[in-house]
């Protein structure tokens, strides 16, 4: 088999050139989809400014509708697809399993894409990334969706093979490394979202073509979100990747646990299908007792997953740099980590924003009795701008400064800017994402085009504060549309423009990882090295203080709502 | 040694966790057991639950059902449209449809009082959030939701379409008085 190989001479790392292609394309084309996420999100950003409100309502529900579904699953799915065949066929030095696949796969995705995109921008289809039965886009919307899951399945498939392969080979010795188990996990649960979505939307698709006649609205709503909300988790697993991934590659840091890391990756195979029920609390067709223990995710396992990886994964930072002599004070080996390099400082701000928006908003929010105060409203785009975008989007965007000198063999050109664009992106989306959530807890609708209810039998008049709000979303949303767009620049820029790096020496040979068990077993004592990690403790029990507070202060606003039972 | 090499040791999982560590684990799993439970609890204990009392229903049964309502209990007209405005018995039985776009018909609560109020949608989903008091309901066409609600205050409410229904989605907006 005539495999070539490449072992960049910066960092080590060994690609095979078909998937180097592959990983190249998969990330550009998530880049342009960006692009065009990038450029709808500022008209969205631009008509909900209550001060501007820019489209006509036709134009807005269109734009908006593009919005979803090119940031949701065409710039994540692309990127995603990368990730997966770096953490299989790069990180364990194989060739990848079935290339041509892996490209059948990639134009299945592109040609979907466009075809639902095609059908949007028809006017024909504005029914929201949700798509909501009974109304009803046209049938290529529908069609191009199924297209890219197929494309995003034989990506997991050749994925799934690379593992295989890389056995085989024996390529590495012992078990997977983290990174790859959590990818993994991802890839795993991408298989059941796939399979949910296509249970629903091939049926749709048939519905559309007038073969069916009717699709149970509540039914639909239930399945749709197996698809809608496992694929979030897929996100959850490959950002959470990327977070140990960066600290492995920037402090050379090493789980503190193998054992602990991986438990939480599983708890997220075995819990988090249950996700679609939290989107269905405030739906009639479910009883109490179905949301209460589905919502939770069979009672909150894999919300314990992920507080466990908030503290593992600055917790091995912590002890790599306190290995490394920082070990003043509480926070020496935080002040001290590399805050000017932007793989770095957008991957902490990812965590950072994840674990405290996103993660304690989304625990209040799938409460049962509290979804009914927000459910709908503003809040949950507030939500998952802080999870999606802050949390994966971030990763991803960090994770290409590091991408773009070893896959691409250019340099990032305006290094200052470099610098500067994941604080201007993290903590514009982070505020974004709080006065929106701000904007929901005062009832403000979302996917609404008029605040002011032009045309409608009545008046109401939202308060004050929810205009303020709204304000504050446009402005802090379009320097964050500023921050995405500075980051699309500044990788287009150096793929076209930047200095060309050497791509290392071309080997028909991978040269597996070296066999490090055997030697260092006679070093290690393993378990009798634990580093204390203070600081890590520190930060967590501030997570669990906001977290427990904004939980009883929810409650304590239901409370005084009208009885309802 | 990393993150992205397969673990040092081979036999990871017999590897000890650290105190720190554990103690976490223990903090995370205790507070997740407490928010379920709070659940359950206020199910038990707690004055706002949903309703579990949905029957299947189409457009056309549940139309019948709000005219006749609608016939019944109506004591007034307001708006140019001559939207009836219907007033239930304390304690009774009232229906609430939603369609492109109107809430239909505007109801007339006494504080204090509760109510079985049916909701549905005869065409698309549609979202009912009662502001400024901030309670938001799935509505779904096919499904009747029998829900009890007890105002608690007297005032004007304006229910608010929250579930995307078309080119008219902004304009659907309803009305419950509370005396």
């Amino acid at each position: 088999m005539a495999t070539t190989y490449r072992t960049c001479p910066r960092t080590g790392l060994q690609f095979d050139l078909d998937a180097d292609k592959l990983m190249r394309w998969n990330a550009v084309a998530g880049v342009l989809w960006l692009l065009v996420g990038g450029i709808t999100a500022l008209l969205v950003i631009l008509t909900r400014w209550p001060a501007i409100k820019l489209l006509p309502a036709d134009q807005f529900y269109l734009i908006l509708t593009a919005h979803g579904i090119d940031m949701l699953i065409l710039w994540i799915l692309f990127f995603e697809m990368a990730v997966l065949y770096f953490a299989s066929s790069t990180l364990l030095r194989c060739r990848i399993a079935t290339p041509k696949v892996a490209w059948l796969g990639f134009w299945l995705m592109v040609v979907g894409g466009i075809m639902t995109n095609v059908a949007i921008f028809q006017g024909s289809s504005s029914v929201m990334f949700t798509s909501y039965v009974p109304m009803q886009a046209a049938p290529h919307f529908y069609l191009g969706i199924i297209l890219v899951a197929v494309g995003a399945l034989l990506g997991t498939g050749v994925f799934f093979g690379t593992l295989v392969v890389a056995k085989k080979d024996k390529t590495y010795t012992g078990s997977l490394p983290l990174v790859t188990f959590g990818a993994m996990t991802a890839a795993i649960i991408a298989v059941f979202t796939i399979a949910s979505g296509a249970a629903i939307l091939i049926p749709t698709f048939a519905w559309s073509m007038g073969w069916i006649k009717e699709i149970d609205a509540q039914l639909y709503r239930m399945v749709w979100w197996a698809l809608g909300h496992s694929s979030q988790q897929v996100n959850v697993a490959a950002h959470v990747s990327i977070w140990y991934l960066t600290a492995a590659v920037i402090f050379g840091a090493k789980p503190l646990s193998e054992k602990v890391s991986r438990f939480a990756f599983l708890l997220y195979i075995l819990f988090l299908q249950l996700a679609s029920a939290h989107h269905l609390l405030s739906d009639p067709g479910m009883s109490a007792e179905w949301k209460v223990l589905n919502t939770s995710y069979f009672m909150y396992f894999a919300v314990l997953a992920s507080m466990i990886h908030g503290f593992t994964v600055p917790g091995a930072i912590e002890a790599a740099q306190r290995k490394k002599g920082f070990t003043n004070g509480l926070f020496e080996w935080l002040r001290k980590a590399p805050w000017g390099n932007p793989v770095f400082s957008g991957m902490f701000i990812s965590l950072v924003g994840f674990g405290f928006l996103g993660g304690i908003s989304g625990v209040v929010l799938g409460t049962e009795q509290i979804n009914m105060l927000m459910h709908n409203t503003f809040y949950v785009p507030g939500h998952f701008h802080t999870t999606v975008v802050v949390g994966t989007t971030l990763a991803f965007m960090s994770i290409t400064y590091l991408l773009v000198p070893t896959l691409f063999r250019r340099e990032m050109m305006f290094p200052k800017l470099c610098q500067i664009q994941p604080y201007l992106y993290g903590i514009s989306m982070s505020v974004l994402g709080l006065v929106m959530m701000g904007a929901g807890t005062l009832g403000v609708s979302r996917r609404h085009w008029d605040m002011a209810f032009s045309g409608a039998p009545f008046q109401y008049e939202w308060p004050g504060a929810a205009y303020l709000m709204m304000g504050l979303t446009g402005i802090f949303g379009v320097i964050a549309v500023i921050g995405g767009g500075l980051w699309i620049f500044l990788v287009v820029w150096s793929l076209l423009f930047g200095k060309k790096l050497d791509g290392g020496t071309l080997s028909d040979k991978p040269t597996p990882i070296p066999d490090q068990s055997a030697a260092s077993s006679a070093s290690h004592t393993g378990s009798e090295e634990h580093i204390g990690v203070p600081g890590t403790v520190v930060l967590a029990m501030t997570l669990l203080v906001c977290f427990v507070l904004y939980y009883f202060v929810n409650w304590k606003y239901l409370s005084e709502v009208w009885g309802l039972s | 040694m990393s993150a992205i090499l397969p673990p040092s040791e081979r036999l990871w999982w017999k590897q000890s966790i650290s105190g720190q560590e554990w103690a976490w684990i223990g903090i995370a799993f205790v507070w997740a057991m407490i928010m379920f439970v709070m659940m359950v609890y206020w199910h038990i204990n707690g004055k706002q639950n949903l309703s579990n009392e949905v029957y299947k229903t189409t457009t056309e049964m549940f139309t019948a059902k709000t005219e006749a309502f609608v016939k019944e209990n109506t004591i007034r007209t307001e708006t140019e449209q001559n939207i009836p405005v219907v007033k239930p018995n304390a304690n009774g039985e009232a229906f609430l449809l939603a369609r492109l776009w109107a809430w239909y018909p505007i109801l007339e609560l006494e504080a204090g009082k509760t109510y079985k109020i049916h909701l549905s949608a005869v065409d698309y989903n549609h979202g009912f959030s009662l502001q400024p008091t901030n309670i938001n309901i799935q509505v779904i066409p096919g499904y009747e939701h029998v829900v009890k609600m007890t105002p608690t205050k007297a005032g004007t409410y304006a229910i608010v379409c929250n579930e995307y229904c078309g080119i008219g989605h902004h304009t659907m907006l309803g009305r419950i008085y509370v005396k």
